[in-house]
């Protein structure tokens, strides 16, 4: 009879062990540290053939691949963590060409002295958003830096995706006459990430809207294939966004104030911060721009989804060769709704 | 610098002279140092974390009272 | 939200602003300056001017404290963290202004100065506490409103013995910026200002009361109401201000009685007497040098006063060339009469504090209103 030798001596410690740079070395330490934490929460089949890539058969058609850095603080908020937001962000990015997400990749950059109990319990959520949106993490990378030059850890997800025939979406292809619709009310996740940060203090019981919109977006090119433009208001917020579709498909857009759907408790955090709640980061919202005929139905259709109950038409589309993105204030005057300029640090006055 | 917000007092700690306030759905901790006779339920304008001044709620309600009349004078031909 | 949202009611807007068509004369121009830099934001915000007819218009007056804190204070300050290791702690509105050489606060950071935003004078004291061997200087600016939190913030750091905290003191007052304002001479260089009436600043006027206001009113013949920060309150107060113009009456009212009374917040005030004294004369972007119009910290509390326990050097800086910041904030000229606006001068490139703060002229021209086509203020014709 032979003995088979116990791959690694001791068990991972992630109860109280830490993250050291051998974890990132490409030893023993590294095999380790992915077998028994990462393949743990993210396994399957194309993970468990341990390459160094995943190869897979893609079906003929156009293919959509996108990248995503997750950089965020605090790592882990009301709502979900660094690394659900990853596996939601990038499955977003690739939805909002239309196209349906198959694989994801994440590379880890882990600090020194990271508690392990920390890094398994994001490496969990990642491991259920991905199973909760069938879209498998099918390869990753690990490096370890010194203490002090990460931040705990850094994500980076990369996602591949088809597009199916007929779709064409893109952010210059907004035309005067069309209609702008949102799946839901703006701001949550900048407010809920701001009521951790540790000295613009409150307590609030929102939470982040980070979601996976795959299956949205799926259910309204159902309805309606020729959308025009999708896209995810995340960093700089709805405004920023829509300037830069407005801005790449040379029109101009008026959106309507008291249509926009918002919370009441990002509007009075947003009071008390004295920011605007069209600037704030969204993590589970789309804006999309369809052609005036079709806006009822996708609005239906929105509406019956999960993560579009709350969904509503904006604003619209005109001619403007500046291109400027107005708004009719809830009071009944006009504004411009700029681009965010530099960060939005809170106002006082 | 002006931003200042009405905020509902729903706690008070006498011993740190803090309240908590709510705005809609958030709650924030003020400092009570810059008023005197405040007690829960009181509104209070929020600046730069602490409370400035009490409000009025007979004086708001007289002046939405204002507008609204003002409003009528201006239909008048 | 409650005393919120009653006062940003659409419907009422509408009924205000026919109020006002109504009521304002044809025949005449009504040129109101808002002093507040609150009011200068709500107006652009909701499109105030929208609602008005032709011939009301707001100028809007140097009511930002951080577009009149001189450059050669943001310099003194940097300097301070060149040449100790402190921890500057800030509100946000100031790490992006415009320094000499191209310098800022923010800028100084990214290269390595320990500078902190803060929401809350309580923050910087935190601050303090949690680095005891670490000298801490907060950045002091704002009208009467902000000043009680920093007398405040002293007074708690005397009590509790904390010995690495001051205060780098640049508060100004409201009454002498407005005398100041009203006794300004036509300059070649800067334009006159011509204001027939005055929007009185909202959170001020709760610390102050608006007792301070009958002197100019008395002294200069210009009516002045008190208003809220909502568009509402703007609203009814513009229509006061246009009744008092019509019946020759120079008044000091108060629109916003839900948190201004004739004598103010006296606990506040006491608190600002305590720890603060005038300054003989202070330097003010847009109004030069005036007299009693600022605050320093009393030799009681010196060991606070960041002036006193580093040696801050004064610094003259210049403006900018072809900035028209002090004109701007005179209410002399409009942010599209000043060459660098758009241009060069943009809320990503700001070359003077009035593009880089939100309650600023500039900002909020370019931000919520350069669609529009023209504006004439006193004459002036310029094209947005």
């Amino acid at each position: 009879m032979s003995v088979v030798i116990k791959r690694f001596p001791v068990k991972l410690d992630i109860r109280n062990g830490v993250v050291d740079l051998t974890y990132g070395s490409g030893g023993r330490a590294m095999a380790q540290l992915i077998e028994e934490l990462f393949h743990k929460h993210l396994d399957n089949e194309l993970l468990r053939q341990a390459n160094d890539q995943a190869a897979f058969d893609v079906s003929a058609g156009r293919m959509v691949m996108s990248t995503d850095a997750h950089v965020i603080s605090p790592l882990i908020f009301p709502g979900g963590d660094i690394g659900s937001l990853s596996v939601h962000g990038t499955i977003n990015d690739v939805a909002m060409a239309g196209a349906r997400p198959l694989y994801l990749s994440a590379s880890f950059i882990l600090e020194e002295g990271f508690p392990l109990i920390d890094l398994d319990r994001i490496v969990a959520s990642m491991g259920k958003a991905a199973s909760a949106a069938n879209v498998p993490v099918v390869t990753g990378d690990t490096k370890v830096v010194e203490r002090g030059k990460g931040d705990g850890v850094f994500i980076t997800t990369t996602g591949v995706g088809v597009v199916p025939k007929g779709v064409n979406i893109s952010g210059d292809r907004a035309q005067p006459g069309d209609v702008i619709l949102v799946n839901g009310s703006i701001g949550d996740h900048g407010v809920a990430i701001m009521s951790s940060r540790e000295n613009l203090e409150f307590t609030t019981r929102l939470e982040s809207d980070s979601a996976a919109l795959h299956e949205l977006v799926a259910a309204m090119l159902e309805a309606v294939p020729d959308i025009h433009c999708l896209r995810d208001p995340t960093r700089g917020g709805l405004a920023t966004t829509l300037n830069e579709l407005a801005y790449q498909s040379g029109v101009g857009m008026k959106l309507k104030e008291s249509a926009i759907p918002i919370k009441n408790a990002v509007v009075a955090a947003c009071e008390l911060l004295g920011l605007d709640p069209l600037y704030v980061a969204n993590e589970g919202k789309l804006i999309c721009i369809c052609a005036e005929e079709h806006a009822q139905d996708l609005l239906q259709v929105m509406q019956q989804h999960p993560l579009g109950k709350k969904a509503a038409i904006i604003g619209r589309v005109h001619e403007d060769p500046n291109s400027f993105v107005q708004m009719e204030t809830r009071f009944g005057g006009s504004r411009i709704v700029d681009w965010l300029v530099g960060e939005p640090l809170p106002r006082i006055c | 610098m002006c931003l200042a917000i009405p905020a509902r007092i729903i706690s008070i700690d006498s011993a740190t002279d803090m309240a908590t306030v709510s705005l809609a759905d958030i709650e924030k901790q003020v400092s009570l140092a810059l008023v005197s006779d405040v007690a829960i339920g009181d509104y209070v304008l929020v600046h730069v974390g602490y409370a400035l001044n009490k409000i009025s709620i007979e004086e708001a309600e007289k002046t939405l009272a204002m507008f609204a009349e003002a409003g009528l004078i201006g239909a008048q031909p | 939200m409650k005393y919120i949202d009653e006062f940003r009611q659409g419907r009422l807007a509408t009924q205000l602003a026919e109020a006002i068509q109504h009521t304002a004369r044809a025949d005449r121009q009504y040129r109101l300056m808002e002093f507040c830099g609150g009011h200068t934001h709500a107006i652009f915000r909701y499109g105030v001017q929208d609602l008005m007819p032709e011939n009301v218009k707001y100028i809007h007056g140097p009511g930002c404290p951080v577009c009149v804190l001189p450059i050669g204070r943001i310099d003194s300050a940097i300097h301070l963290l060149e040449n100790h290791d402190v921890i500057l702690c800030s509100y946000g509105d100031l790490l992006r202004v415009p320094a000499s050489q191209r310098q800022s606060l923010l800028k100084a950071r990214a290269a390595g100065a320990d500078i902190r935003m803060v929401y809350s004078t309580q923050d910087a004291l935190k601050i303090s506490r949690d680095n005891p061997t670490r000298e801490v200087v907060f950045f002091a600016i704002g009208f009467e409103t902000t000043t009680p939190p920093t007398a405040v913030a002293i007074k708690q750091a005397q009590g509790e013995d904390i010995k690495n905290f001051s205060v780098y003191c640049n508060h100004v007052l409201t009454p002498a910026a407005l005398k100041s304002l009203l006794e300004l001479p036509e300059d070649h260089i800067y334009g006159k200002t011509l204001v027939d009436g005055f929007l009185g600043p909202s959170h001020v006027s709760s610390i102050i009361g608006s007792r301070p206001y009958e002197y100019f009113t008395r002294t200069y013949h210009k009516p002045i109401v008190i208003a809220g920060f909502e568009p509402l309150d703007v609203m009814q107060s513009t229509l006061m201000l246009i009744r008092q113009l019509n019946e020759g009456r120079y008044e000091v009212e108060n629109e916003y009685t839900r948190a201004v009374t004739y004598e103010g917040n006296q606990k506040a005030q006491a608190l600002m007497a305590e720890v603060f004294e005038l300054r003989d004369s202070f330097e003010w972007r847009g109004l030069g040098n005036v007299a009693h119009s600022a605050l320093k910290i009393r030799s009681d509390y010196a060991m606070f006063d960041s002036e006193q326990r580093f040696s801050i050097p004064t610094s003259r800086a210049a403006e900018i060339k072809g900035c028209e910041c002090p004109a701007i904030l005179r209410g002399a000229r409009l942010p599209t009469d000043c060459k660098l606006f758009g241009s060069v001068c943009r809320p990503d490139n700001p070359m003077g504090a009035c593009m880089v703060s939100s309650e600023g002229s500039c900002a909020a021209y370019w931000s919520y209103g350069r669609f529009r086509q023209s504006q004439t203020v006193s004459g002036v014709e310029s094209v947005a």
